[in-house]
């Protein structure tokens, strides 16, 4: 009798909290060191630096509180607005380097001999540093020595001096920058069309479609997501200008190839710089800005994992 | 328990005996030029100081001046070294104001500072105090190309007029009467300078760069005007925009152009250029207002003593060290600048015996526009002498923002 009451008591009731509920703890387990570190790292220094735009601080000093008069100073701050255009620029014009890498993926796309090589010199200015690409071009564009003037001096033209000029500054330098984007696109479209199924350009063969046709209706739809990453990665790129400037001109002359990131770095941390509460408030307004984009990159992540379930 | 208690206290002793021998002995300098004439000065210097201490150990840092004007913020808060160099002047205001230099108007007192440095006292001077010490200074003038000017007949230009007259012929025979570098902006600020001081005087500078005039003021637009006679009939090189101060040599090596408006510095890079002594020259800035007391720029480089540092008695013996007649002379003769000491000799070199007389004798020393003015003017200032030298016609739009910043800077 004693013997049969006995195993109710046994191992169902010593099995712990955590053995219960294993399976939903466990995910949060591995979460938890990258949540604190992304939560130190990442959101506190977001609040932290919209809470410095409301101070007049240099950095080492005690910091004023001046409420929204850095963001009053921004509204009427010729230079701010001069890096807003840039920026919106750099964001259109950068885009150029979506189907211009489209294109040479598709020139590359074929079977020749040697064809490894061509490739791989296509994609050479993506591995070279945006800072030898930023030094190559600034003695390109060099009206005196570089190959630009030269160009312009064979046919009896004075040469323009890209950089040195409001009008040129930006578009020569988005121009450098497009250079190594271009073969970032291109490797990017190359992985995606070797995915793109025959049997499906066979079958448009077939309908009789060629050409513009066949790129547009049955090998694009197909390309769809190595596009979405090409512009997602395009939009990041132009948004990281802050190299090419700081290398090409910085920000110069007067100001004018500026873009918001280069604009707060000089203002809060550049030697002439320390005002920490302005570039803040910099920092803040770019941070608003990319929240747009960042809110519509979330939204397509969501709606794509949605469907994919 | 016990055990672990106990090896833990032998070593917290241990380590505090060896921190109470570093104390006495280390001495971290970190000092901001690596270029090879500097660096040798420096630690000639050192060596020197070591003979002389046997007992400190000295230890270097030597950085990139660019980087060591970003790491300066960080390792006079953080991790402070016992001297550093840095600006006298405004660019030295931060930092005093936020407790983070040693005072050390004692020291000059002591070591009779207040008579042999008296030079750059007043701008290493703030809030009643002396900062630091320097070691060396520059003059600034305008160095020229002798022999392009011996072939086509000019002499060293005495007053505007002969300049304006020199630039005119130099620009018909095909040669750009100024080379100029202003992508780093500084550059065109040492020529503003000169105009003002040589149109206003010493006190119109120091009242600009104190925020007590207008840019928008007549005496000022006056010398942006003078400007626009050099600027107009293209007496500057084109693209200066896009060149550094050094790319802006090889205009002046090559013959392209005869004139710059430099720091003593740059002698070296004319030399290193494959110019020759005998080629280049020097005269002081002519005079544009007669009669007015002939101030000069003569920028000055010191030590200063953190007040994070560890080692504050090392730290004293050096900046007395390095202001020795005798060191001044020996460091000064190979960096080849001007030592500030003045029982130190100068160098043998026609740059600095010019030199040496052009600041001896100058009503006043300013320091440079962006070392009087506080760093925010400095900087839309600048900006704005970039942009009026590629767009003149601009004048009234930029000096109307210069009022707007100058007003907020020194509220």
């Amino acid at each position: 009798m004693t013997a049969t009451a006995l195993p109710d008591t046994d191992p169902p009731v010593t099995r712990s909290w955590y053995a219960r509920n294993k399976l939903a703890i466990t995910p949060w387990l591995f979460l938890i060191p990258a949540m604190i570190f992304f939560l130190i790292y990442v959101i506190a220094p977001i609040f932290q630096s919209i809470w410095i735009s409301f101070y007049e601080w240099d950095g080492l000093g005690a910091a004023e509180w001046v409420g929204a008069r850095n963001y009053v100073e921004l509204m009427d701050d010729d230079r701010f607005y001069t890096s807003l255009w840039n920026n919106v620029l750099w964001l259109l014009l950068y885009m150029l380097a979506v189907p211009a890498g489209l294109f040479v993926a598709l020139f590359l796309n074929q079977t020749v001999t040697g064809m490894r090589i061509y490739k791989s010199m296509f994609f050479f200015p993506f591995v070279i540093s945006q800072v030898v690409v930023g030094l190559i071009f600034t003695w390109f564009y060099n009206p005196d020595f570089g190959v630009v003037g030269q160009v312009w001096q064979f046919f009896g033209a004075t040469p323009p001096s890209i950089l040195g000029d409001e009008r040129y500054v930006t578009y020569g330098i988005i121009a450098a920058g497009l250079w190594p984007q271009i073969a970032y696109c291109m490797i990017l479209y190359l992985t995606g069309l070797n995915n793109v199924a025959a049997d499906q350009i066979e079958a448009g063969r077939l309908d009789g479609a060629k050409g513009w046709k066949m790129l547009w209706y049955v090998v694009l739809p197909q390309l769809k997501p190595a596009t979405f990453i090409a512009v997602v990665v395009t939009v990041i790129g132009a948004l990281r200008s802050f190299d090419m400037i700081a290398i090409m001109t910085q920000g110069g002359p007067y100001g004018s190839s500026n873009v918001l990131a280069y604009y707060m770095y000089e203002t809060a941390l550049s030697e002439y710089g320390y005002r920490m509460g302005y570039g803040s408030a910099i920092a803040t307004v770019l941070f608003l800005i990319m929240l747009i984009y960042i809110s519509y990159f979330l939204y397509r992540m969501y709606q794509d994992e949605k469907g994919a379930r | 328990m016990r055990s672990i208690l106990k090896a833990s206290l032998a070593a917290l002793v241990t380590s505090s005996m060896m921190t109470a021998a570093a104390f006495a002995a280390d001495l971290v300098i970190n000092f901001d030029d690596p270029n090879p004439g500097p660096k040798k000065g420096f630690e000639d210097a050192v060596a020197k100081f070591k003979e002389a201490n046997p007992d400190i150990n000295v230890i270097v840092n030597i950085n990139d001046r660019e980087a060591h004007k970003t790491a300066i913020r960080n390792f006079l808060s953080a991790d402070a070294p016992d001297v550093t160099t840095w600006y006298p002047g405004n660019r030295m205001a931060p930092f005093v104001d936020a407790g983070l230099f040693e005072p050390v108007t004692d020291l000059w007192e002591q070591e009779g500072f207040n008579e042999t440095l008296a030079a750059i006292k007043p701008t290493m001077s703030r809030n009643g105090e002396i900062w630091g010490v320097p070691y060396s200074y520059y003059q600034w003038g305008i160095y020229y190309r002798k022999d392009i000017f011996d072939e086509m007949g000019i002499s060293e230009p005495q007053t505007w007029d002969e300049l304006l007259a020199a630039s005119a012929k130099l620009k018909e025979n095909g040669v750009t009467p100024f080379t100029i570098g202003t992508k780093f902006l500084w550059t065109a600020a040492g020529v503003f300078d000169y105009l003002n001081l040589r149109t206003n005087g010493y006190d119109v500078h120091n009242d600009l760069t104190a925020g007590k005039i207008k840019y928008t003021d007549p005496r000022i637009v006056d010398v942006f005007e003078k400007w626009k006679q050099l600027i107009e009939p293209g007496y500057f090189i084109e693209n200066h925009a896009t060149m550094s101060w050094q790319d802006a040599v090889a205009p002046f090596a090559n013959g392209e152009a005869a004139m710059y408006v430099m720091g003593n510095f740059s002698v070296d890079a004319y030399l290193n250029a494959g110019l020759t002594m005998d080629q280049i020259d020097y005269f002081q800035f002519p005079e544009i207002t007669p009669g007015l007391p002939r101030a000069e720029e003569a920028p000055a480089d010191a030590f200063f003593i953190p007040s994070g540092a560890k080692n504050k008695e090392d730290a004293r013996k050096f900046l007395a060290f390095v202001a020795q007649p005798d060191v001044q002379t020996e460091w000064n003769k190979t960096i080849g600048q001007l030592p500030v000491n003045s029982e130190s000799e100068i160098g043998d070199n026609k740059f600095l015996r010019e030199g040496f007389e052009t600041v001896s004798t100058a009503a006043g020393l300013a320091q440079f526009y962006d070392r009087d003015a506080p760093a925010e003017m400095a900087k839309a200032g600048m900006e704005g002498f970039q942009e009026f030298m590629i767009k003149p016609e601009r004048m009234d739009a930029i000096l109307q923002r210069l009022d707007k910043i100058q007003e907020r800077v020194y509220k």
